[in-house]
């Protein structure tokens, strides 16, 4: 029924509850996504921050010739089993570089050992003797124990022993496979989508390529691992868990990406642009390399961004090629075994030590940081690009 | 029409136009002439916009596209193997149907052509020949404060006479427009047909429109295409008053198209 004098009936107010409802399912869809994002990071920021402090206790080293036979002799009995083996170690060594300290005592503040580091942090499962227990207790008032800030955690490697593990290497190795890797796919993409969007006749091959590369781009990531390492490393003979066989295999990974984005970026650019420019008697280079590309750079920039950030989370193709060993050692060229840092948040999740625990969560907490200012970088780049005439 | 006495910049000789199976250009022949406005028209789809974009090889682009016959610019054939397309598109310019500035500068849409086919350097030069191109389509005193600014934010008329001069500048001796006002507001429209009336001093200059109106008033021939035929061509005042067509007749005075 039609009123004439415009005034809310019914059927207003349904439309307008119907309204409401459709609001409200989409911002507690929102809500939703939301609480698991924020459940998320409060859980990785509280188990992982932890690991950015270490313990330390300050003993008497004792630098003479026992210890240089027996490094456990290093420090007196009672607090032997309280400081990192990992330090004790290198005691010997330490006296060989400096051989002025033979012969001396002194107090000094050592790495602890993890057991000691989680009893401080108050984590259950610290496994720390009763004996030992009262021991840091008692150090503890007299001030010989305390938690300092993990320098460690950025500036070492991998190691069996938590309180020794960083994950700096791991590092190292994400940064040369992503460059690797950037350097790999996105010169080929860019160019194969070039060219099959602007210069490629549309006959039955190109058709092929075509349907082959959306193909690509959607299946399982452990198949292009198998494929790295039958052509990179049986073939080509690449050495295995180098960071260049890791590029080259996430590069075949990332190329569908980026050559799909590329294209989605050069068919957005009007032809209108491209018909001005032929107009005015420019040649099919000039056009391209004119007028379409820097127009459809942003795009061009975005999916490349979303391709690497995908590849440097990427662990599965990675496994295949031998990236996911324990690997202490940051890599000294790209021929030279390395790891990632997917790869060494799974190694360490497999750990069995509480201490590895927070190390998991810490190098969630890096790879995230890192992915976030890779985006943030891209953004500004792209960003940039959209505003010059 | 006579062409022993009247000098033809274009001459097209059965002209078959094909996209794919689909014959869209029926042997067209036709004289256009020189520092004369014609004017094609004739109902959407009749092959009047292919027909123009075969006069300057746009039409290269499409990769179904297969011609016969033959256009001669000045005694040359254009579709010979020999003739290099971006000399040819120099000479012959072309203004297209939607405004289509570059998303750069006015400076830079003007200052890009010459500068690819090498015509003067950058600098003192190029600044002249930017202002005097854009004087000629009579948008310099709307631009000459905003050189450096995006050719896009111009309005829709300014953004054709930009195109316009962008076309000028390459200095062609034919320009082709593709319904170069039908994106445009009347006062835009009176202005661009204004600036067509002072370049044919200069330029040969061939106008598809959809517009009859138009034609009658800036055109001095004008021919009628009807599915891929061209039914009628003579100068524009015969057209209109006195066809010799049943079929040119019937369009023009409304009763079909």
């Amino acid at each position: 029924m039609t009123t004439e004098n415009f005034q809310a009936d019914a059927r207003k107010r349904k439309r307008d509850r119907a309204d409401k409802r459709f609001k409200f399912y989409g911002f507690a869809a929102i809500v939703f996504a939301l609480a698991f994002l924020v459940f998320f990071f409060i859980d990785i920021i509280s188990k992982g921050l932890p690991a950015f402090q270490q313990a330390e206790i300050q003993v008497e080293v004792h630098y003479n010739a026992a210890t240089m036979k027996n490094y456990n002799k290093a420090v007196d009995k009672k607090y032997k089993r309280l400081v990192s083996k990992t330090w004790l170690r290198l005691v010997p060594n330490q006296m060989r570089d400096k051989p002025e300290l033979i012969g001396e005592d002194r107090l000094e503040w050592v790495l602890a050992e993890n057991r000691v580091d989680q009893f401080l942090k108050g984590h259950e499962g610290h496994r720390l003797k009763s004996k030992h227990q009262k021991l840091v207790k008692q150090m503890l008032d007299e001030g010989k124990v305390r938690l300092v800030f993990n320098t460690g955690f950025f500036s070492k490697g991998d190691s069996k022993l938590p309180e020794n593990a960083g994950i700096l290497a791991s590092a190292i190795g994400s940064v040369l496979v992503l460059l690797l890797t950037m350097l790999f796919a996105v010169p080929i993409g860019v160019m194969t989508a070039i060219y099959l969007e602007e210069f490629a006749p549309d006959n039955r091959l190109t058709q092929i390529i075509e349907v082959n590369i959306n193909n690509l781009a959607a299946i399982p990531s452990i198949l292009y691992g198998l494929l790295g390492l039958a052509i990179f490393i049986n073939f080509m003979g690449v050495p295995r868990s180098s960071a260049l066989v890791g590029g080259l295999t996430l590069a075949l990974m990332t190329l569908p990406v980026i050559i799909i984005a590329a294209r989605a970026a050069l068919r957005a650019v009007p032809d209108s642009i491209r018909e001005a420019a032929y107009g005015l008697g420019a040649s099919n280079l000039q056009v391209v390399w004119h007028h379409v590309l820097p127009l459809a750079m942003p795009g061009i920039l975005t999916g490349s961004i979303i391709g690497l950030a995908q590849a440097m989370g990427e662990t599965a193709p990675l496994l295949i090629v031998g990236m996911m060993a324990y690997i202490p050692e940051a890599p000294g060229s790209i021929f030279e075994a390395t790891t990632v840092l997917p790869a060494q948040i799974y190694t360490w999740s497999s750990e069995s030590l509480r201490a590895f625990e927070e190390r998991t969560a810490a190098g969630i907490m890096v790879l995230l940081a890192v992915l976030l200012s890779l985006n943030a970088i891209a953004v500004k780049f792209r960003n940039r690009s959209e505003n010059t005439w | 029409m006579n062409s022993e006495t009247v000098e033809n910049t274009l001459t097209i000789r059965d002209l078959k136009l094909w996209y794919g199976d689909f014959e869209a250009l029926h042997g067209i022949n036709l004289d256009i002439q020189k520092g004369k406005v014609t004017a094609f028209i004739g109902p959407s789809g009749c092959g009047k916009s292919t027909f123009l974009r075969t006069l300057n090889r746009m039409n290269d682009r499409i990769p179904s596209c297969r011609i016969e016959g033959k256009i001669m610019l000045n005694g040359q054939d254009i579709y010979d193997p020999s003739v290099d397309v971006v000399q040819l598109r120099s000479y012959v310019g072309m203004v297209f149907q939607k405004p289509n500035p570059f998303p750069k500068s006015i400076y830079e849409n003007i200052a890009y052509a010459p500068r690819i086919h090498g015509m003067v350097k950058d600098g003192p030069e190029m600044d002249e020949l930017v202002e005097s191109a854009l004087r000629r389509a009579s948008i310099w005193d709307e631009v000459k404060d905003k050189l450096q600014q995006p050719g896009t934010a111009l309005s829709g008329g300014q953004q054709q006479r930009l195109c316009i001069a962008r076309t000028i500048a390459v200095k062609p001796k034919v320009i082709l427009m593709d319904e170069p006002c039908s994106a445009l507001d009347p006062i835009a429209t009176a202005k661009i047909e204004e600036l067509m009336d002072e370049l044919k001093e200069e330029y040969t200059i061939v106008i598809v429109t959809h517009n009859m109106q138009q034609a009658a008033r800036v055109s001095d021939y004008t021919a009628y295409f009807y599915l891929g035929d061209l039914i009628e061509y003579a100068d524009t005042h015969t057209i209109f008053t006195a066809p010799a067509n049943q079929k040119t007749e019937d369009y023009i005075t409304g009763r079909f198209g």
